[in-house]
């Protein structure tokens, strides 16, 4: 197995798999966060179940956790892997002649996002790790749609976030469609994945964007 | 038209190199890149220099001598050429034309203008045969029937001349391109069926060892290859990999 892992396909495809995984998970995330622009209720008792639910604390919190580390440890691997097979560099190199920026810049935008993903465990994991493991705050099912709302109060933070999606989005533009590619899937319904992910990869960060915007134009006063 | 050029020169494989410049006029826009290189060798011999060496043998796109990175692009601006059948007329009088080696680290330079590419035989050798003897008791092309759609992407994959451009345009210096050819060529007919589970695996650990860096489909490969192999190939290695290392 270690033997296999060494190899350039099978590296390959776990990042694509860890990436798939982390696709579907923001996803769900924005399923989630979307209800709290349109139902604050329905966003409390969500966000309570996510935060409460054994199955999701205990299984799928720490496996979406390992995800990322391993799309991040594989991905800058990977990155040192390349730079090596290229000692001696070009003295002229056209790399927009033939593939994208974004295509060739996975890993700034790769790091630009976990970068972010970092401040946000800040924001709202470790709040969430220290309410209810070591302060022991008893539950309240209530909390969550003015604590987010409350998040997005100041200007810097709603900059940051939105900044993040951007790049967010054109790390999922390259990301998404290439593991269908890793994965073999090179077909005739090539073009429609095409389409599909190029449509997710935007309109789930801009959903994001649209949910930090919102709330922070309309703050809880009381 | 004038052209200024700037090309590295390196004496051997263990010195260190640099760019330099040459200015050569009287060239034609008929005149293909490589004849624009034998006139300045010309030149280079007449002044009693060390003419500039580069790879080259059939100068009809098909035998994958020809390399050189032209301007940042392997085999230069045009697509779907090799450098040999790449005509000046795609270049403008005056232009400042940057010619280097190939760069890999699976490539190394030999001299000048010339790397050392027989990581692609060593990775051929690893699994691009078949074992069935087809020397002395040819079939008819006909007795084993062959569909349409396979036999012509397996023809399109054949097409690969190993010239390395692919390794050359990709930023990461994989040879994912041509594995995944020279893998598809054979996986596609049922003559190739027999090592089918061994190829890929041996080619691909070739390919590992021999230090080129790893995909990320950035699709560079496909849009530099003289011949058009398509990235649909290294879609099919890479289920072919799964595939065979699935049934161990
Ligand atoms: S795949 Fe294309 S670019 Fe790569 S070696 Fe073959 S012919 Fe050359
Ligand atoms: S010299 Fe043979 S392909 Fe260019």
């Amino acid at each position: 197995m270690s033997g296999l892992l060494k190899s350039s396909i099978a590296r390959k495809v776990v990042m694509a798999l860890s990436g798939l995984f982390l696709v579907f998970f923001l996803g769900q995330h924005f399923v989630i966060n979307i209800t709290s622009v349109i139902a604050p209720d329905t966003f409390n008792s969500w966000s309570h179940f996510m935060g409460y639910n054994p199955l999701v604390q205990y299984i799928l919190q720490p496996i979406l956790i390992a995800g990322v580390i391993v799309h991040f440890v594989m991905g800058i691997g990977l990155e040192l892997q390349n730079n090596r097979a290229r000692s001696v560099k070009y003295a002229k190199y056209k790399g927009s002649a033939n593939a994208s920026w974004i295509s060739r810049n996975m890993i700034i935008t790769g790091l630009v996002v976990l970068a972010f993903l970092g401040l946000h465990m800040y924001d709202f994991w470790v709040h969430e790790m220290a309410y209810k493991y070591i302060e022991a705050n008893p539950e309240d099912p209530t909390r969550y749609y003015e604590e987010t709302v409350y998040k997005f109060e100041p200007i810097w933070r709603t900059v940051l976030y939105i900044l993040a999606f951007v790049l967010l989005a054109m790390h999922l533009l390259h990301g998404f469609a290439s593991s269908f590619q890793t994965m073999g899937v090179n077909n005739k319904y090539s073009p429609a994945i095409q389409t599909f992910t190029k449509i997710y990869a935007i309109a789930i960060p801009l959903g994001f964007a649209f949910i930090a915007i919102y709330h922070h134009l309309n703050p809880i006063t009381h | 038209m004038k052209l200024n050029l700037k090309i590295w020169r390196q004496k051997d494989a263990g010195s260190k190199g640099k760019m330099m410049d040459y200015t050569i006029d009287g060239i034609d826009g008929d005149m293909s890149f490589l004849e624009m290189m034998d006139v300045l060798n010309e030149d280079l011999i007449n002044k009693g220099e060390e003419p500039i060496e580069f790879d080259h043998d059939c100068r009809e796109g098909i035998c994958g001598s020809c390399s050189l990175q032209i301007n940042g692009e392997p085999h230069g601006p045009d697509r779907l050429v090799t450098t040999c059948q790449l005509h000046m007329r795609k270049f403008s009088d005056g232009d400042t034309i940057v010619i280097e080696p190939f760069r890999a680290k699976a490539f190394p330079v030999i001299k000048d203008l010339i790397v050392d590419r027989s990581a692609f035989d060593r990775i051929q050798q690893a699994g691009g045969y078949i074992s069935i003897n087809t020397s002395g008791n040819t079939q008819d092309a006909n007795s084993i029937p062959i569909e349409k759609e396979n036999a012509d992407d397996a023809f399109y994959a054949a097409a690969c001349i190993g010239c390395g451009a692919c390794v050359a345009a990709c930023k990461n210096a994989s040879a994912m391109l041509f594995t995944s050819a020279k893998v598809s060529q054979y996986a596609l007919l049922p003559q190739g069926q027999v090592e089918a589970t061994e190829r890929v695996q041996n080619m691909v650990r070739q390919m590992d060892l021999e230090g080129f860096g790893n995909c990320t489909n950035t699709g560079a490969c496909e849009v530099e290859c003289p011949k058009g192999i398509s990235l649909e190939n290294i879609a099919r290695m890479n289920r072919e990999y799964l595939a065979a290392n699935i049934k161990g």
